[in-house]
Order: C-alpha cells, then sequence, then structure tokens
C-alpha cells in the first residue's frame, strides 16, 4: 500500500507543480466548447436537434481525458530515457505494482482534469440532467480514465522516443476522438461512419457519460457499461504484459 | 574464513549470437573495494547489469549476500545499492522526495525514514539543499545524492557503475574518499567499474580486467605487474587488453557497442 501511494503522490506532485501542463490541457477544451458549443449551436437549433451543449459536453469531457490519459504515457517514456525507471525497476517491488502506482496516479490527473472541464461547462451554461446522476457519472468517469492511462502507458513501454510517441498518439488520439459519438449523433450519419463509430470503443465512454449528464443515450447504459468493463480490462492487461517486457 | 559477498560462477551473457560477458567467475571478499577494469564493450555494464538484477544472464550463478540473483531477486536488491552510469533521480522531485521515494520502495520502515535521510543528507553535504528541486543540482550534486540514496536501505553492497563519468577533479577526489570510508568503516562492499586507470589503482584493493568478454587478469596491482612482468599498472593494461582502439579492430564489438548503447536508451 505504501509502495502504490507513493508513486501516486509521485505522479501528483509533479503535475501538481507544473502549472504549464495544467493549462496545457485545458486549452483545446474551452476552445472546442466555445467553437463548436456556441458556433454549431446555433445551426443544431435550427436543425431542430435542441442544445447542442448538452449534447457535447460528454464528449469534451471524453476528449480532455483521452487526450491527457494517453499522453501521460510520456512520462514513462521521460522515465525510460532519464535514467529514473532504472531506479524504479531494480526496487524489491515487483513490476506491475510500479506501472498501477504511476498509472492510478496518471489516471487521478485525467479524471481532476476531467472533473474542471464538467465544472468549466455548467459556467458556459451546460446543466446536468439530474444532479443526481453526477455521482455516478463520476465512476465512468474513473474507468475511463484507468483505461485509457494504461493504455498510454502501453504504447509508452513500447516504444523509445519521443517522436515515436507523439506520431503514435495522433494517429491514434485523433481518429479516436473524430470517429465516435463524441461530436454527432450517429442517427443520420452514412453507413460507413456510423460503422467505425460503432466499432470504436471511445463512442461507448462518450454515450454512457451522454447517458447520466444529458439523459440521450445512442447505445444504452447497460451497453455501455458492458464495453467499458471489457476496454477496461484488456487495457490494464495490455499495459502490464507490456511494462513488465521493458528491457533495460 | 572469509566469506564472498558477491560471487560469479561461470557467468555468461549472449545478446543474440553476440557473447557479451564469456563464461566469467570471480568473488568479492566482505569489505573489498573491487574494481572491474575494461575498455569499453568489454563486458563491464552488462556484468554490472546482470549483477544488480537488471539483464539476466544466460547461464551460470549469481549471488549477493548469499541470495541467488534470479531466484531469489527481491532479498538479493535488498542487498545492494546502486549508482548508474546514468542519471537516475527525478528532476521534478526535491532531494528528500527522492530519497522518500527510494526509502518507501525499498520498505523502510516510515519512522525511520525522516531521520535516516536528513543523516544522509547531512553526509554528502546537501542537506542545505534538502528541498530544492534536482533540476537545480549540478551534476557533482546529483552524484552525491546518488550515492546516499544507494545507502538508504542499508545495503551490504554498494555497485557504481563508471561512477565519476564526467565529473570535475575535485568531485571525484570528495566521492572516491568517501566510498573509502564507508568501507573502512562501516565493513561496506563495494564493486565499481571503470576505464580509468588511476581510479582503479587508487581506490581498489583488487582490480579484475575485463576485455572481450572474458577476465584477463586478476589481483592487487603488485600482483598485476608481477603478472606480467611489467612496472606500472598501466603497461599492464595494454599488455593485456592491446594499444589499438577498439571501434576500429573489430567489427563485432562495433555491432555491440551499438546494441548496448541502444539497450542502455542514453540520451547524453
Amino acid at each position: 500500500m505504501d509502495v502504490l501511494y507513493i508513486l501516486w503522490l509521485r505522479q501528483v506532485r509533479r503535475y501538481w507543480r507544473s502549472g504549464s501542463r495544467l493549462l496545457g490541457t485545458l486549452g483545446q477544451p474551452i476552445l472546442l466548447l466555445l467553437a463548436l458549443g456556441y458556433g454549431i449551436g446555433a445551426i443544431y437549433r435550427r436543425a431542430g436537434e435542441g442544445n447542442y451543449l448538452q449534447f457535447l459536453v460528454p464528449g469534451i469531457i471524453t476528449q480532455t481525458v483521452l487526450l491527457s490519459g494517453i499522453f501521460w504515457g510520456i512520462i514513462i517514456l521521460q522515465d525510460k530515457r532519464f535514467g529514473f525507471l532504472s531506479e524504479m525497476l531494480v526496487a524489491p517491488v515487483s513490476r506491475t505494482k510500479i506501472l498501477l502506482g504511476s498509472a492510478l496516479g496518471g489516471a487521478t490527473i485525467s479524471i481532476f482534469q476531467g472533473i474542471l472541464v464538467f465544472v468549466l461547462s455548467v459556467v458556459f451554461g451546460f446543466r446536468p440532467h439530474s444532479w443526481a446522476a453526477v455521482g455516478p457519472a463520476f465512476l465512468v468517469l474513473v474507468l475511463m480514465c484507468v483505461a485509457l492511462t494504461s493504455f498510454g502507458a502501453a504504447i509508452a513501454s513500447m516504444v523509445d522516443d519521443f517522436q515515436g510517441f507523439q506520431g503514435i498518439n495522433n494517429l491514434l488520439v485523433m481518429p479516436l476522438f473524430f470517429l465516435s459519438s463524441a461530436l454527432y449523433p450517429l442517427n443520420n450519419v452514412p453507413t460507413a461512419l456510423r460503422i467505425i463509430s460503432t466499432l470504436n470503443p471511445v463512442s461507448y465512454m462518450v454515450d454512457a457519460l451522454r447517458h447520466l449528464l444529458s439523459n440521450q443515450a445512442h447505445f444504452g447504459l447497460g451497453k455501455d457499461m458492458v464495453v467499458m468493463a471489457v476496454v477496461f480490462v484488456l487495457c490494464l492487461a495490455f499495459a502490464i504484459n507490456r511494462f513488465n517486457r521493458i528491457q533495460m | 574464513m572469509t566469506k564472498s559477498v558477491i560471487s560469479a560462477k561461470g557467468v555468461t551473457k549472449r545478446f543474440g549470437d553476440i557473447v557479451a560477458v564469456d563464461d566469467i567467475s570471480f568473488d568479492v571478499q566482505k569489505g573489498e573495494i573491487f574494481a572491474f577494469l575494461g575498455p569499453n564493450g568489454a563486458g563491464k555494464s552488462t556484468t554490472i547489469k546482470m549483477l544488480t538484477t537488471m539483464l539476466r544472464p544466460t547461464s551460470g550463478k549469481l549471488t549477493l549476500a548469499g541470495h541467488d540473483v534470479t531466484r531469489e531477486r527481491d532479498s538479493a536488491r535488498k542487498a545492494f545499492g546502486i549508482v548508474f552510469q546514468d542519471p537516475s533521480l527525478d528532476e521534478e522531485l526535491s532531494a528528500y522526495e527522492n530519497m522518500e521515494l527510494h526509502a518507501t520502495l525499498y520498505g523502510v520502515p516510515k519512522a525511520d525514514q525522516r531521520p535516516r535521510i536528513e543523516e544522509l543528507l547531512k553526509l554528502v553535504e546537501l542537506d542545505g539543499r534538502r528541498d530544492s528541486m534536482i533540476k537545480t543540482f549540478s551534476g557533482g550534486m546529483r552524484r552525491r545524492l546518488e550515492i546516499a540514496r544507494g545507502l538508504l536501505h542499508e545495503p551490504r553492497i554498494l555497485f557504481l557503475d563508471e561512477p565519476t563519468l564526467g565529473l570535475d577533479t575535485q568531485t571525484r577526489n570528495l566521492m572516491w574518499n568517501y566510498v573509502q570510508k564507508l568501507s573502512h568503516e562501516k565493513g561496506m562492499t563495494i564493486f565499481f567499474t571503470t576505464h580509468y586507470l588511476d581510479e582503479a589503482e587508487d581506490v581498489a584493493e583488487r582490480i579484475a580486467i575485463i576485455d572481450h568478454g572474458k577476465i584477463v587478469a586478476r589481483g592487487t596491482t603488485p600482483e598485476l605487474c608481477r603478472q606480467t612482468k611489467t612496472k606500472t599498472l598501466e603497461e599492464a593494461y595494454l599488455q593485456l587488453t592491446g594499444s589499438t582502439l577498439r571501434d576500429e579492430t573489430n567489427a563485432d564489438y562495433n555491432a555491440l557497442n551499438m546494441k548496448l548503447s541502444a539497450r542502455n536508451r542514453k540520451l547524453r
């Protein structure tokens, strides 16, 4: 327990001290909220679809934790490149524990950012469908953040340089976001796009949050939770497997 | 009867077709300062990585304070402290936080952590910088802190992998004086690798010269001179390892060096 705590604390301390990282990751959601929420919102309403902000906010929260979760992996890459990983890996502690403590720290940072975006959205005019559902939505957020952080850790364990990591991420994060149900309802999109979005696990994360926060759902909460549970287990197993294979 | 604290028997490490360490055996006694001396790519780092559980030997047996490094890995890990060749501190944490993290990873009881950390920081003269971030530390300060950190869990063995690379003469002297004191006063066993002859000669009580993955000679400086019928350690060393530059003579060693440095993932 002490070991998990100190590894978690390391991540949180580092994050808390780096103001630029905090601001950097909030810039994009604010931009998306303003440009899309208000820009597209007018057309959306005219098309008879209702309030776009109510639809969009769960998507923006997901985008925030998708980005910060996967990009958190860069810390593992830094540890690898700048030597601190050696210090942790020769300690009499299992690698799985090192990964879990660190990833939980990373997930905590993502959760914090997700909450921050939620609060910002409320300032911008978003109203949760029911305040009682905010608690369950938080649990969904936790599940998502741990899964995505683990995924980032797995990728960072496999690559050796920052450019490679950046490249893989751009190739992954952007499509995962744009080809999901984050920005548009899946009802009226072309079949090809609908198929891709239905196969994209991020759609189910957005859908669960949207169900709880805005009372709008495409797949239904049951299906969302099943997919998320599977993704959670797969991401964690993937990360543990890759982290255990890092060569020193 | 003396008891060996570090023992290697027939240890070999292969990377694919390349044999980095070839059937080496040696023993280091309690309280001894032992140096592994050899040119670049000779197998020094691979040996120290196997000793410190970072690499698994392809064959052979390694024990630290009686613990087999592959079968009783965690007990072996608690028995040694290490100063890595490359810097290994978290730059965005303070000196104290780096020490605290290490103490927790090694299971030092909470109540003992603070007094022990403060004592060690005083010892390496960093108590005044206890709460400064590592990114504000000079190379010498970092090295001192790494030594202090390596001693935090009171290991019986201290490994130093080319510990003076990039340090100025003052810091080097200070560091070695301190390491010698540890060995003499606390009976700590010191194992270090170097390619500086003067360090091996001045600091180590016994030297093993390693080349092409094999130990080619071992003993005290006078013994090595006697074995090679030379007058100085430098002459003995050159006679044993040849005076040609490694990189130009052997393509295999180029490949090995490249492979090893890729493994080390060095940036600096």
